[in-house]
């Protein structure tokens, strides 16, 4: 290992002033940018701007702005936050092959995913406080000086492990980069350890988003068994879906090579577990439909509409077509590779599993009430552009932590080439 | 929890490090905070001059979930509260921090062949807990049922025509006070319990207004308030419990509570007493005399949902 002892030398002569060189070079790398890019970031921010703006009125005027009701009580803000724990959770399916199987085409983007899943998670977090009727409370949610309903709560349960997957996902990529800045590598124990925490910690995310669900008797719609290994097939395939999506763009903006074989392997992964997804959702709606109970009303109201009532019956359908769509473009790709074709079967993948695991899960679940009554949740503008602000949001997390990432490890590369030489 | 100095002062030493040392945590957060959020906490700029006020609603943004208050910081809330409200609107409020009474455990059983549909019981509802005239809020539902059904799922909750109609009759649903409430469990900051006596209760100010115990419940025993509640001034309901009636704010969730301000006295719960036909019978279940053990005891009662093992505190019955 001449290379890493040449890299360690190098690093005793660098000054020692790098920790903050480190965060303002960070800094530059991730704001600077061609003109296309100025336009990008600043349409992100005028986005965030009007979403932000739409939460003030909420915020004033209370929850009332939005299209939820008694019965339907959780509407987009909360499906949203459903479908981007999956992608934060996804994140897995690089780290898990790069790090463990010592894959070293993932290896190379697997920082890529890691900053997909913070970004995914700033945005799960926010969709939360903006869900909140009572957003300035929220320190009665902490531990020690709140007072947490734990163990027997799963929305606790929830909080902690998506905050400590945050710290993981975050921390871990960071030090490593640091490293790299430093021309150094990694020491392997000081964060592999993580690494291996964060596999299992994925999946808990996820499991635990779906026990918050599953754990309900009240809704049978959701008190399902299949709720979370389901939940864990379609973000394998909606979350990687959305890394290749970044991928491409990487690809085609950057300097920075993305190899065939990363899509190849990408393309693999997607098609496993979207497979498994619709083999899932068959079983489901079987199950629903052979035999109707009572308990089958909201799939009913789902997928055929219930008294009149179909305002969910074009997504469902539409989702599930772009699902299918998605899952045989990925299967059958007769142009092996090319990034145009990949770039479409990704986006409808996802947005097929965006639209079932948001409104097709979270909705239906409500409808029909306990009490039997059947009503139709629309989102008000208000609620659309707040959400619109949090993916913007999410969108610029994952620009401003990608950009100085690629260019670390772009002169990681290159030093490390030098030296070879 | 309160963050006045006089008070820090009066600390007794056996309340130990541990209270200080949260104490002093929220301060130091409270001093941090200060400056940008004072605004925000008391609910817009509005009448900064008013220095009292500020303070006083300062105090309640940091006080504790009332389950862990002191008898003397139950007291105090209480009287911040009372306060409040002829600061920020004139009115005169009592407002009772009563304890559940020694040997008492309410229940509620429901006649489900003597009711006929009045809604008496509805209207004195929504007086008594000052409910928002806005959304027309509602915590007892009457169901018109078709004689063969037993479940008020089946039935029409939204009737209106005159009552009662041959052939039909009537299902009140409400919180059924479970011992095994699923909303309790839900709930991530125990903002919502069980009283001693049975009767589940939500700490308004303790809600962060998650809902997820309105998506727990399978009753639909739940409701919250998604903009802020209005009453009429001259319809408010004054005798106020902080357990009960008080005046909601947006944001957070309410419920049945028995009447808590009404029973804790000793009366029965308002559609109790509003019932003209005298559908409605409540009472101690710990007392062998007590009209409510009689029913159970002599009646052919059933509860609703009875599988999901939730043990409601709310029975039917039959003649
Ligand atoms: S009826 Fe619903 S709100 Fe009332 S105690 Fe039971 S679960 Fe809770
Ligand atoms: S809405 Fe309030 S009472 Fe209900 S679970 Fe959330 S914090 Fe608890």
């Amino acid at each position: 290992m001449s290379v890493r002892r040449d890299a360690k030398e190098k690093t005793m002569t660098t000054n020692p002033n790098q920790g903050r060189s480190f965060i303002s070079d960070c800094m530059r790398w991730s704001l600077s940018g061609g003109i296309g890019f100025k336009i990008y970031i600043i349409a992100l921010l005028a986005v965030m701007a009007v979403g932000a703006f739409s939460y003030t009125r909420q915020f004033q005027e209370g929850l009332i702005i939005t299209g939820m009701s008694d019965i339907v009580s959780w509407g987009l803000y909360i499906s949203n936050f459903t479908f981007f724990v999956g992608v934060a959770a996804a994140a897995v399916m690089l780290i898990l092959p790069a790090y463990m199987l010592k894959d070293k085409d993932l290896h190379e983007v697997v920082i890529i995913g890691e900053c997909v899943a913070v970004g995914a998670l700033v945005m799960c977090l926010m969709f939360i406080t903006v869900d909140m009727g009572g957003p300035l409370k929220v320190w009665h949610m902490i531990p020690g000086i709140g007072l947490f309903n734990w163990p027997s709560s799963i929305l606790t349960w929830d909080m902690l492990v998506l905050n400590g997957y945050l710290a993981l996902n975050s921390l871990v990529p960071l030090y490593i980069l640091y490293c790299n800045y430093h021309n150094r590598e990694p020491v392997g124990w000081k964060y592999k350890p993580f690494v291996f925490l964060s596999i299992f910690w994925a999946v808990s995310i996820h499991m635990t988003t779906a026990f918050l669900y599953q754990g309900l008797p009240a809704r049978p719609f959701w008190n399902n068994p299949l709720l979370g290994p389901r939940f864990l097939a379609s973000a394998f395939a909606a979350g990687p879906a959305v890394i290749m999506v970044v991928l491409i763009a990487i690809k085609q903006n950057t300097k920075y090579s993305v190899d065939e074989q990363i899509f190849l392997k990408l393309k693999r992964i997607i098609v496993v577990s979207a497979v498994i997804n619709l083999l899932m959702l068959f079983s489901e709606v079987f199950k629903e439909f052979y035999t109707f109970t009572h308990h089958s009303l909201s799939a009913q109201y789902l997928f055929f509409g219930l008294e009149g009532h179909n305002s969910l019956v074009p997504w469902i359908w539409t989702a599930i077509s772009l699902n299918i769509i998605g899952t045989l473009l990925f299967a059958f790709d007769p142009t092996k590779g090319n990034p145009r074709y990949l770039m479409v079967a990704a986006i409808s993948l996802f947005t097929g599993i965006w639209i079932e695991k948001g409104f097709g899960l979270i909705i239906p679940g409500f409808v029909p009430s306990p009490m039997g009554e059947v009503v139709d949740y629309a989102p008000t503008s208000n609620e659309i552009l707040i959400t619109l602000g949090v993916l913007a949001t999410g969108a610029l997390v994952v620009t401003m932590l990608i950009k100085p990432a690629l260019a670390v490890l772009l002169k990681y590369k290159e030093a490390k080439a030098k030296i070879l030489k | 929890m309160n963050s006045s100095k006089k008070k820090e002062g009066m600390m007794k030493p056996e309340n130990g490090e541990k209270k200080i040392s949260r104490r002093s945590f929220i301060k130091g957060l409270s001093i941090a905070a200060a400056a940008g959020s004072a605004g925000l906490v008391t609910g817009g700029c509005g009448s900064l001059g008013n220095t009292e006020e500020m303070g006083l609603k300062w105090e309640e943004y940091f006080k504790k979930n009332y389950r862990l208050m002191s008898q003397k910081e139950k007291d105090e809330t209480v009287a911040r509260l009372v306060r409040l409200a002829k600061m920020k609107d004139d009115r005169d409020i009592q407002m009772s921090n009563a304890e559940p009474r020694e040997n008492v455990l309410y229940g509620y059983a429901f006649n489900i062949s003597r009711c006929k549909g009045y809604m008496d019981c509805v209207e004195a509802c929504v007086q008594e807990n000052n409910l928002d005239r806005k959304s027309k809020t509602q915590y007892i539902r009457l169901f018109e049922m078709d004689s063969g059904q037993l479940d008020p799922t089946s039935g029409d909750g939204k009737y209106h025509h005159e009552v009662p109609v041959a052939d039909k009759f009537y299902m009140g649903v409400q919180c059924y006070h479970c011992e095994n409430a699923p909303c309790i469990k839900a709930c991530p900051t125990k903002a919502t319990w069980r009283e001693p006596d049975g009767i589940v209760v939500v700490d308004y100010d303790w809600c962060i207004g998650c809902r997820y115990c309105l998506a727990a419940c399978p009753y639909w025993g739940r409701r919250f308030n998604w903009g802020t509640p209005e009453v009429p001034e001259e319809e408010i309901n004054r005798k106020q419990h902080y357990l009960g009636n008080r005046m909601r704010m947006k944001g957070v969730m309410e419920k049945c509570t028995f009447c808590v301000q009404r029973t804790r006295q000793g009366k029965l719960p308002a559609c109790a007493e509003a019932c003209p036909t005298g559908s409605r019978v409540f009472g101690n279940l710990l007392d062998p005399d007590s009209e409510i053990r009689f029913v159970l005891k002599n009646k052919k009662v059933f509860r609703f949902k009875e599988e999901l093992g939730t043990d409601p505190k709310f029975w039917y019955f039959m003649d």
